[in-house]
């Protein structure tokens, strides 16, 4: 009898991925999620390339120009040509939000399932810290870790880390628990086998699913809080490009010269909506309900 | 229930402990300490002693700990660091007034809004009025907050000169006054709020009404409008309750960037300003202050769902 124990599987996996991809590609709305979200890392990765004038250099004779054949997207009040600018902008805010995106879940995804998977006092006294961490309302936290730390993009990747790290600690870790009970945890268990190799090969495989989703919400929440810091002063600094700190510099002349301030505006609202509208398609697909609210 | 309630606040306390903690660790963790933060590059060592002395930072850290939470729980949050000789309380409680008002008139307007248009998509889900509704959502939640405050500004602060674009007005002046200053940055909360939880209202009405109990007053042959009304709907509220209280939360962090972008006098712009200065106390105080309210209406919709839950309301433990 102790054979038929043995002989299930490792772990079950919910969905095949060929289901995945199969239900990805039905959606229209994640289509065009997917291919605006390339157009936009397409743009970011080759703008230096496709940028026709220098970013940073000063023209005052040519300021608030109108779009024309040689800036299409006019100039700001600099003299600056938007075009270039905007499709530089983006650069910085992607690259840390995806990379503290990526690192967020890694980390607290992995926590997430060892505490839920050993659960008792250690389990106890994380997810009070986790909740202390949730509770302060998330912008605030980055400016408390900007004013104590200064600015710079080390702090605000760290600063990311912090604040969004216990949310997915708190997402991987009851997603664990409804694996924890099932037949395949406990033959693990009785096999003998350490609790690292129980959360690295039974549960890990099952929470992959839920982890992606949040990987993809993470990822435009991010988007949205370094050119929300951006914007208040505390991300890039002038005169690096940036879509947040642009929509700040140029508000002032909104009157004068509209374009300098809605380009980058459509720009920050296509990738979000693209990374939303990913987000979703990625939560359908694997079959999860991902309207839980506001960013944790 | 009693003793659940009883559990439920501590845990809230503890949690709060905690966060007194995460946000005090932030002095320690500052490079250098207070003094040299004040001092800047005008610190030599015999003025720093001299200040470490003055503010007690010669003390152990869980004895400048103690001091400073049985000071906050006297509603002393000690003295600003960039504006010497103003106690933080003073500071705050000065544009508390404005931010408290700002968020009602969100909350108030903005909740049973969103409900409506949560129940109506709901109801239409995949036609017309859904996908109008949903989309619009969709893009309102992908804008930040200071995108949609600026495309007002253009809209009706210059093109249309309805409202004014940015407040000149003193932090203290009368509510008569605030008030035409009020509409745009509400407005801005309103459509950030609405875009959350009308897809959160949305989605679990459309569970309810594929649910057994739904379908079950149905075949008993009971009118539409009664099945959502008092079959349906009850059920729905509950999930979005809690929700709910995390999209009014975060919207302490929204009402930063809204007070910023319209230059309106509140907490919120006091909060960036003290940012700016490296003014730790003053982002402490507001940072326990906003983790506060967090936990305080969390605490809240909790009861509320515990409240109206009959099947959680008998539970022990």
């Amino acid at each position: 009898m102790t054979t038929t124990v043995l002989a299930t599987p490792p772990f079950v996996r919910r969905h095949a991925w060929g289901q995945f991809w199969r239900n990805l590609r039905r959606s229209p709305a994640t289509l065009i999620g997917v291919v605006i979200l390339l157009i936009h890392l397409l743009i970011a990765l080759f703008a230096p390339l496709l940028a026709p004038y220098s970013a940073t250099a000063l023209d005052p004779g040519n300021a608030l120009a109108p779009p024309s054949w040689a800036h299409p997207f006019g100039t700001d009040g600099y003299g600056r040509d938007t075009l270039t600018r905007v499709l530089l902008g983006g650069r910085i805010a992607l690259a840390i939000a995806l990379l503290a995106a990526t690192l967020a879940v890694l980390i607290g995804g992995w926590l997430g399932v060892w505490f839920g998977y050993v659960g008792g006092w250690v389990d106890e006294i994380a997810m009070r810290v986790v909740d202390a961490f949730i509770s302060i309302p998330g912008l605030l936290l980055l400016l408390l870790i900007v004013t104590t730390l200064g600015s710079g993009y080390g702090v605000i990747l760290l600063a990311m880390l912090i604040s969004y790290t216990p949310g997915v600690i708190r997402v991987a870790r009851s997603a664990a628990h409804e694996f924890t009970p099932r037949d395949f945890v406990t033959a693990a268990r009785a096999r003998g086998e350490p609790a690292w190799a129980v959360v690295r090969r039974e549960l890990w495989p099952n929470v992959l699913d839920v982890l992606l989703v949040e990987f993809a919400m993470r990822s435009s929440w991010m988007v949205l809080a370094v050119s929300g810091l951006s914007f208040l002063g505390f991300g890039v600094n002038p005169p690096t490009p940036d879509w947040g700190l642009m929509i700040n510099e140029n508000r002032s002349t909104m009157a004068l010269g509209p374009w300098a301030t809605l380009f980058p505006i459509l720009a920050i609202g296509t990738l979000v909506v693209a990374l939303n509208l990913v987000a979703d398609g990625i939560a359908k697909a694997v079959g999860l309900d991902r309207s839980r609210g506001a960013p944790t | 229930m009693l003793r659940l309630l009883i559990r439920r606040l501590l845990l809230s306390l503890a949690t709060l402990w905690i966060v007194s903690l995460v946000i005090f660790a932030a002095t320690e963790l500052l490079p250098g300490d207070v003094a040299t933060a004040i001092l800047g590059r005008e610190a030599t060592p015999e003025t720093l002693a001299k200040l470490r002395t003055e503010l007690g930072l010669d003390r152990p850290a869980l004895v400048r700990y103690g001091e400073w939470i049985s000071g906050v729980m006297q509603g002393d949050f000690g003295e600003s660091l960039a504006r010497r000789g103003q106690s933080v309380g003073a500071l705050i409680s000065e544009r508390l007034r404005n931010t408290l008002v700002m968020s009602l008139f969100a909350a108030l307007i903005g909740l049973p809004l969103a409900l409506l248009l949560g129940v109506i998509s709901g109801l239409t889900r995949d036609r017309w009025p859904d996908l109008l509704i949903s989309t619009v959502s969709l893009v309102g939640m992908s804008l930040p907050e200071f995108v949609i405050g600026a495309l007002l500004i253009l809209t009706f602060g210059m093109l249309w000169a309805i409202f004014p674009a940015i407040t000149l007005i003193n932090p203290d002046a009368p509510l008569r006054e605030l008030l035409p200053n009020l509409v745009m940055p509400v407005t801005t909360l309103v459509i950030v709020m609405v875009a959350y939880i009308q897809r959160m209202v949305r989605t679990s009405l459309i569970d309810a009404l594929s649910s057994d109990y739904v379908q079950m007053a149905t075949l008993k042959g009971l009118p539409r409008r009664r099945v959502v009304l008092a079959h349906a709907l009850p059920n729905a509220l509950l999930p979005a309750i809690n929700a709910t209280a995390l999209t009014v939360a975060w919207l302490v962090g929204g009402v930063v960037v809204v007070e910023t972008v319209f230059n309106y006098p509140g907490v919120g712009r006091l909060l960036v300003a003290a940012v700016g200065d490296r003014d730790l106390p003053l982002v402490q105080a507001l940072g326990l202050m906003g983790a506060a309210l967090y936990i305080a209406i969390n605490l809240i919709a909790d009861l509320l769902t515990l409240w109206l839950n009959p099947r959680l309301r008998t539970l022990q433990s």
